[in-house]
């Protein structure tokens, strides 16, 4: 038995299977981008023009801008701040103030803004937006900073201080810039957030380009006004991801050399102890202390029964989306981090560019995009369960590709090579040493996407087949009609099935860094 | 009859060209070493003969069977190669025991027999077949990774660097029992690496390679004594150089005038190793040979020393020093004279 290959290039391989899948997966993630491109400009470049050059396209995008600076900028000092007094300093129980300030996680935002304007419904505008979101996501900054705080090795620092640096100046000089690649993904996260959230903005009035795009498809089954305003917010994701390239620059933060890391000093806090505490307890109080007491305040006050047969079946039907979401994802996530793992060349550079960006849409471009080719094309797929758990996958792909490459990088080397060498096919191989080593990643991949699922709203307001109602969706349509005690017991569902997630993300920092 | 042969093989990474055109043959039943810094492509030649790397050109055959050439490119695990990468590669999830048998099919009755067989063979106890890899020192690793080799009866066994991992005290112990375990199984085996003590005293064939080429194939002897040219001769060992001028077979320079086999006439660099070099103290009375020159400084490593001398027409030499020698001091005046016949190369 020979196997001859003429179409491999230099090097290890050639076109296999692996390649032609992870083709395939970046070429399905690429499709909404396609479509909504190919839906704006369908009458004309001059029709579009006409459409994006109106006074509504300048107001959307002035509060879209204003929204994206306000609460991006307002994430980055609190959670540096933050990071920086439970990793570097005495700060009293280190271990709970971090456990407290990742855990805002486990409420989704929209579960956050209706606490909030349950209680306060006076809240509206963008200064209700900005705090509502940077209560809800400033742990997307706090969180990779913290970590990487953790694991600064302290040595540079020593050097410095040594070589005649204040500690103001070593601060300044040796530790910001190696914080700063944390900094700017975090701070990345939240502005791709923010340019997609639907649920907070729509409750606080605060009309951005997502929750415009939604009601022009409500009001209007109008996909081609929608895809124009969607053509502009995907214009405003590119610019947010060109402008973290450009600022991220070109660091490299390899350790040199060996040897054992050196835990750092922590800074005592003198006086400053006191204000610092009240600071972040104020905070947990807002971000997370709210959003518990008004859930528990209108399940009290609801007068419903907690677990009603409309929760259960939202329940169930969330939990089969989300294990197929999750499954599915996994699978496509699977070859195309193998093939970035495997070799670095134009083709898998561009497949993760591809899948990134796409990925990085907001999700109610993804699902205006799917709902456009169901009603256009491919009429038996509108409405359909699949349409809803592939816009599920594009947009969780990449939560997926984190773990498993994660996964992939920790497996020592020249294993496959010396299984091959054992007698081993390259499928054989793959079964019998790279899954059982990944097999962990596999799993906290699958995870994440379960468990992102399980609180989606937008894609799934635009795509969920009639009669399909999810947690996020029956919560929703509770809210929106206040009736928050109704909505109570799904943002009580939400919450307790976002709790692993938020566990999962803190003990994934934590291993990173040991 | 050769076991191994590559020919004409060009290979590379991308844009850049690592092998330019190289020729192997590996005896039945020889060690070979293939010799060279890093970065000379000899890893990349043990991957191309593995068929974990596809050459752009050449041959390769392995016990007489093509695996590699025009039109055909047979699959790694159909070459009946061993390999041993850098550092084993075991399998973390994999006890001692299913490393060793990975390669064996599983309904195999002879599997047990077997593993313990290659246990007795790279010298491990019996008992570390139910441990895990990490559970192992280094040295245990890699003579696991040669037991899961030769279990499927390779004629071949290719060893990329496999003792570069280990520290100096067990390299040496490795290295001997890995020898005694391929001499046991009577297999070819074909090994890279950059250290040359490792090279010399492991292998029957010593292969030079540099910068994608090979400059010279010759057994430990040959190529430590007659090295094709001065690159080669600087990677077997320190060398010594002084400007010299040959005529007729014999060279005359700074160190006096030596017999040399090189055919080389008019100005040469005139090459001999450090334990060439015969010190005496300046002071001795009736020793006038040689050349006179100052201790600069000594590098001593217990077993023997490696003494820096400026000789007085400027040049600078370095003789070897045994144990029981008498180290100079710095600053002491000493002469200089070469035992043997000495290398030289044209200016």
């Amino acid at each position: 038995m020979t196997s001859t290959s003429t179409l491999s290039r230099r090097g290890t391989g050639g076109i296999g299977p692996v390649a032609i899948s992870a083709v395939v997966v970046a070429g399905i993630c690429v499709l909404p981008l396609l479509v909504i491109l190919a839906t704006a400009t369908e009458s004309g470049l001059g029709v579009a023009a006409q459409q994006v050059f109106r006074p509504r396209v300048g107001e959307l995008l002035g509060n879209t801008v204003s929204l994206v600076l306000v609460t991006t900028t307002a994430c980055v000092v609190v959670g540096v701040g933050a990071a920086w007094l439970v990793e570097r300093t005495e700060l009293p129980a280190a271990r709970w103030w971090r456990l407290a300030l990742v855990a805002p996680l486990a409420v989704p935002a929209f579960v956050n803004a209706y606490a909030w304007v349950s209680l306060r419904p006076s809240l509206t505008g963008l200064g209700g937006a900005a705090l509502i979101t940077t209560l809800s996501y400033t742990p997307f900054v706090f969180l990779p900073v913290a970590a990487l705080l953790r694991g600064l090795d302290s040595r540079w620092e020593d050097s410095a201080r040594s070589l005649g640096l204040g500690a103001w100046g070593t601060f300044a000089k040796i530790v910001l810039p190696q914080v700063r690649p944390a900094l700017l993904g975090g701070a990345l996260l939240v502005a791709l957030h923010l340019l997609a959230e639907f649920g907070v903005l729509a409750m606080l009035r605060f009309p951005t380009f997502t929750t415009a795009i939604l009601d022009q498809y409500e009001a209007a089954f109008d996909t081609t006004a929608g895809s124009v305003l969607a053509t502009v917010l995907m214009v405003l994701t590119a610019l947010v991801l060109t402008g973290e390239r450009f600022a991220r620059g070109r660091v490299s933060l390899a350790r040199i050399g060996s040897g054992v890391r050196v835990q750092p000093q922590r800074v005592p806090l003198g006086r400053w102890a006191g204000p610092a505490i009240v600071g972040l307890t104020t905070w947990v109080l807002l971000s997370l202390g709210v959003p518990l007491y008004a859930v528990g305040h209108w399940l009290g006050a609801g007068g419903t029964p907690i677990l009603s047969p409309a929760l259960l079946g939202a329940l169930s039907s969330t939990v089969g989306l989300a294990l197929t979401a999750g499954v599915l994802t996994t699978v496509a996530a699977f070859p195309v981090a193998l093939l970035l793992h495997r070799r670095r060349t134009l083709l898998t550079e561009s497949i993760e560019r591809i899948t990134y960006f796409a990925s990085s849409l907001p999700g109610v471009v993804v699902a205006l995009a799917l709902v456009t080719v169901a009603i256009r094309w491919i009429g038996p797929l509108y409405q359909t369960p699949f349409l809803l758990v592939i816009a599920y996958a594009i947009l969780f792909i990449p939560r997926a590709m984190v773990s498993i490459r994660a996964a992939l990088a920790q497996a020592p080397g020249g294993l496959l090579e010396a299984a091959r060498s054992l007698g081993d096919s390259p499928w054989r191989a793959t079964r019998r040493v790279l899954l059982p080593l990944i097999a962990p990643g596999l799993l906290s991949g699958f995870a994440m996407v379960f468990l992102a699922t399980c609180v989606e709203l937008t894609a799934t307001l635009l795509l969920a087949p009639t009669g399909t109602t999810t947690l996020a969706t029956g919560f929703w349509a509770a809210s929106d009609s206040l009736d928050y005690g109704v909505a109570a017991p799904y943002a009580l569902m939400m919450i307790l099935v976002s709790a692993p997630l938020t566990w999962l993300l803190l003990s994934n920092s934590t291993k990173d860094t040991r | 009859m050769s076991e191994l042969k590559a020919e004409g093989i060009v290979a590379g990474h991308g844009a850049t060209t690592v092998l330019h055109g190289v020729d192997l043959t590996v005896p039945a039943g020889s060690t070979t070493a293939i010799l060279g810094p890093s970065g000379c492509g000899k890893t990349t030649l043990l991957r191309v003969i593995a068929g974990f790397h596809r050459p752009d050109a050449g041959r390769v055959v392995v016990a007489d069977r093509d695996v590699f050439g025009a039109g055909l490119n047979i699959a790694p695990e159909h070459r009946g190669l061993g390999y041993v990468a850098q550092e084993g590669a075991l399998f973390p999830h994999l006890s001692v025991a299913d490393n060793i048998t990975f390669g064996l099919r599983r309904g195999d009755p002879g599997r047990a027999t077997r593993l313990t067989e290659l246990l007795d063979l790279v010298g491990l106890p019996r008992e570390v077949a139910g441990r895990s890899p990490d559970q192992l020192s280094g040295g245990q690793q890699q003579r696991v990774a040669l037991a899961r080799a030769l279990a499927r009866r390779p004629r071949v066994v290719l060893l990329d660097e496999p003792f570069s991992s280990l520290d100096a005290g067990l390299r040496a112990s490795t290295r001997r029992a890995v020898a005694d375990a391929l001499a046991a199984e009577g297999v070819t085996v074909l090994m890279v690496t950059h250290d040359q003590d490792e090279a010399l005293s492991f292998a029957d064939q010593i292969v030079v390679m540099d910068a994608g080429r090979i400059l010279q194939a010759g057994s430990p002897l040959d190529v430590y004594t007659a090295p094709a040219d001065r690159v080669t001769a600087g990677f077997l060992g320190d060398l010594v150089t002084v400007v010299g001028r040959a005529h007729d077979g014999r060279v005359e320079s700074a160190l006096g005038t030596h017999a040399t086999d090189s055919a080389a006439e008019g100005a040469v660099e005139v090459a001999l190793r450090p334990e060439q070099i015969v010190l005496h103290s300046a002071d001795q009375p009736g020793i006038r040979t040689g050349a006179f020159g100052t201790v600069r400084h000594c590098d001593y490593f217990g077993h023997d020393a490696l003494v820096h001398v400026a000789l007085d027409d400027g040049s600078e030499i370095a003789a070897r020093l045994g144990a029981g020698g008498q180290v100079p001091r710095t600053g002491e005046r000493v002469t200089a004279s070469v035992t043997g016949s000495v290398l030289t190369y044209p200016l």
